[in-house]
């Protein structure tokens, strides 16, 4: 918003300064050039997006099959639910849908706390000034780097039953006598699937977060100590508040993502039951059972949500904001 | 009230839970990939004991997975798909950019929030009018496909960066350029894109690794092995039995996967963090 305004006096000054008679038109000219400029990567974006959002919202009302889709005949919303029968159909009839939102839910919660609580940790270890300090920063780059499904596959045999260093490091430390089956049983595999992902995804909630620190000025501090004020007292009044609208975005950031999870669970647990997420359960309707309509359903549902959670999220950041004067 | 400096042993104490807490932090970020490595050396018997020192060195997974798996050729299809990806979305995004940085025009914020949505919507969202897409376009288990799908999370990806860093350069550099009565196609090609370089490699490096390491269009376009990229190469490698896997092989081509990446991350960490966050921090 404010660098908006900023280019808009600057150009405004600027077209003041040089063609006060004309300044108008130059500002028509350019807002036409304007367009032009961000013509091809609309029409890209248009046509490599818009559009198969809205033909999936199309298929999704209809009976068509991913072997032939041109065949499709409309059937309104029973793709969602229909009653029609002695039984319920579709997806919203489905308890495996129910199964993989529960899922979601469950693992975007559980990680994006996890990560914003140990994110936090290790940027005020970031923060501090000690040797090495730049050689862990480099360290935590790896995790956020490294490729998902290769982290996946890494933890799925860091997490081996048999052979796995888990189970190795966990019994020879005492915490347990038989080798635990992380990956294979229902209560344990989400936890599994959870542990890889804040391993991955927390350096980049530190990165955020230490980034925001960063420019926090030092004498905001030292006067707070000069005032006696506690180290608890100045993270809670001063780094906490200076650092929320950044924290806010990186939570957008990381809910987002997690919500849409979908190549950890479908290499590390198989899509299992106890893990299925509902990117992975469209993707099976869709691809392997090749329902291209109930597929394209559950789509419009994913993306219902995330959208749903996505508007909750500036509103609410909009009037926490607004309750402490903005965030400029 | 006055400063009371903490006593000696107080300070002490911090220092020590500092560097203990970094010696953790560091472990646990590497940890997992050093144990990758380990394991890509050893073989046969040897894996089924858990070991953190490497005692051998043998690099004959190395050279099994290049030779027989097919990996080396996923290397050179994701390469090829990031880098065609990446170039793709630069250059339509260095005008767009502009025009969203520096020109005020009548819809732009509306524009650059539709653009913010695209970046952050769900994949498979897109899966089954993509399915249509590519059909039409014959691009079925073609290297095309990925790329024509990879569009959808990587162009509103560069244009968003490259439009924040587009308004952090200096304002006067266009009004030489008007006062020269140099065109605003010159003052791009010629003024900006020169300054924007630094720009264009920290966005074009990010929306690499994205396009190096997505899965799902890559798993689901694609089907004949020799047009695989390398996660979904991984995903599928399969052992003599179904029910054991080649764990050698599959970290051996996972350290194949990740090193390109890590190394690029180590020569440009200070361009790839500051990219990252500047989005948030600024926005």
């Amino acid at each position: 918003m404010t660098l908006a305004t900023e280019t808009q006096t600057r150009s405004r000054g600027l077209a003041a300064r040089f063609f006060n008679h004309r300044d108008l038109s130059l500002m028509q000219r350019r807002a036409r050039s304007a367009w032009l400029l961000v013509a091809p990567a609309l029409i890209l974006l248009f046509s490599v997006a818009a559009w198969p959002l809205l033909r999936t919202f199309y298929y999704s009302l209809t009976d068509a099959s991913l072997n032939a889709p041109g065949e499709a005949a409309f059937i309104g919303l029973s793709n969602y639910l229909d009653m029609g029968g002695d039984f319920a159909f579709g997806v919203l009839a489905d308890p495996l849908w129910w199964r993989a939102v529960t899922n979601t839910l469950l693992f975007s919660a559980t990680t994006v706390s996890m990560e914003l609580v140990l994110g936090m940790l290790v940027a005020l270890l970031l923060h501090q000034k000690f040797a090495g300090r730049t050689i862990l920063r480099t360290a935590m780059l790896i995790p956020w780097a490294i490729p998902t499904i290769v982290s996946a596959k890494m933890w799925g045999w860091m997490f081996h039953d048999q052979y796995g260093v888990v189970n190795d490091l966990l019994a020879k430390l005492g915490f347990i006598e038989e080798p635990l089956a992380w990956v294979a049983v229902p209560e344990l595999s989400m936890w599994a699937v959870i542990i890889a992902e804040v391993w991955k995804t927390t350096p980049f909630m530190a990165l955020m977060l230490l980034a925001a620190l960063q420019m926090i000025p030092e004498d905001l501090y030292e006067s707070a100590r000069l005032e006696g004020a506690s180290a608890w007292q100045r993270f809670w009044r001063i780094t906490l508040p200076l650092i929320k609208p950044a924290m806010i975005v990186a939570l957008i950031f990381r809910t987002l993502d997690a919500l849409r999870v979908f190549d950890l669970i479908y290499v590390l647990t198989s899509n299992s039951e106890a893990t299925i997420s509902i990117s992975g359960y469209s993707r099976q309707l869709l691809v392997e059972y090749q329902d291209m309509g109930g597929g394209s359903a559950a789509s419009v549902l994913v993306f219902m949500l995330v959208a749903g959670v996505a508007v909750s999220y500036l509103f609410i950041g909009r009037v926490k904001l607004n309750e402490t004067g903005g965030h400029h | 009230m006055s400063f009371t400096p903490a006593p000696r042993w107080h300070k002490l104490l911090g220092r020590t839970g500092l560097y203990l807490a970094a010696v953790v932090v560091f472990v646990v970020s590497v940890f997992p990939f050093y144990y990758a490595f380990l394991t890509s050396l050893r073989s046969g018997q040897d894996l089924f004991t858990p070991s953190y020192l490497p005692e051998v060195f043998d690099w004959s997974n190395y050279v099994s997975v290049l030779s027989d798996t097919g990996i080396a050729r996923s290397l050179f299809n994701s390469f090829a798909v990031a880098t065609l990806t990446v170039g793709g979305c630069l250059l339509v995004s260095i005008t767009a950019s502009f025009a969203l940085a520096r020109i005020q025009f009548r819809g732009k914020g509306t524009l650059l929030l539709t653009i913010l949505c695209f970046s952050m919507f769900p994949q498979v969202a897109v899966l089954s009018g993509m399915f249509e897409l590519i059909r039409l376009f014959g691009l079925y288990d073609n290297l095309g496909a990925l790329i024509l799908s990879y569009l959808t999370f990587s162009l509103p990806f560069t244009v968003w960066v490259l439009t924040t860093f587009m308004r952090s350069l200096p304002g006067d550099l266009e009004e030489a350029g008007i006062m020269d009565g140099a065109s605003l196609w010159v003052t791009i090609t010629r003024i900006y894109a020169p300054l924007l370089a630094p720009a264009m490699i920290t966005t074009g490096l990010l929306a690499f690794i994205g396009a190096w390491n997505e899965f799902m269009f890559a798993l689901t376009f694609v089907i004949s092995p020799e047009n695989r990229t390398v996660p979904v190469a991984i995903s599928m490698l399969q052992g003599a039995s179904r029910f054991e896997l080649p764990w050698a092989n599959i970290m051996a081509s996972s350290v194949l996967a990740t090193l390109p990446i890590i190394v690029l991350v180590l020569i440009f960490q200070r361009r790839i963090v500051s990219g990252l966050t500047s989005g948030a921090v600024k926005g």
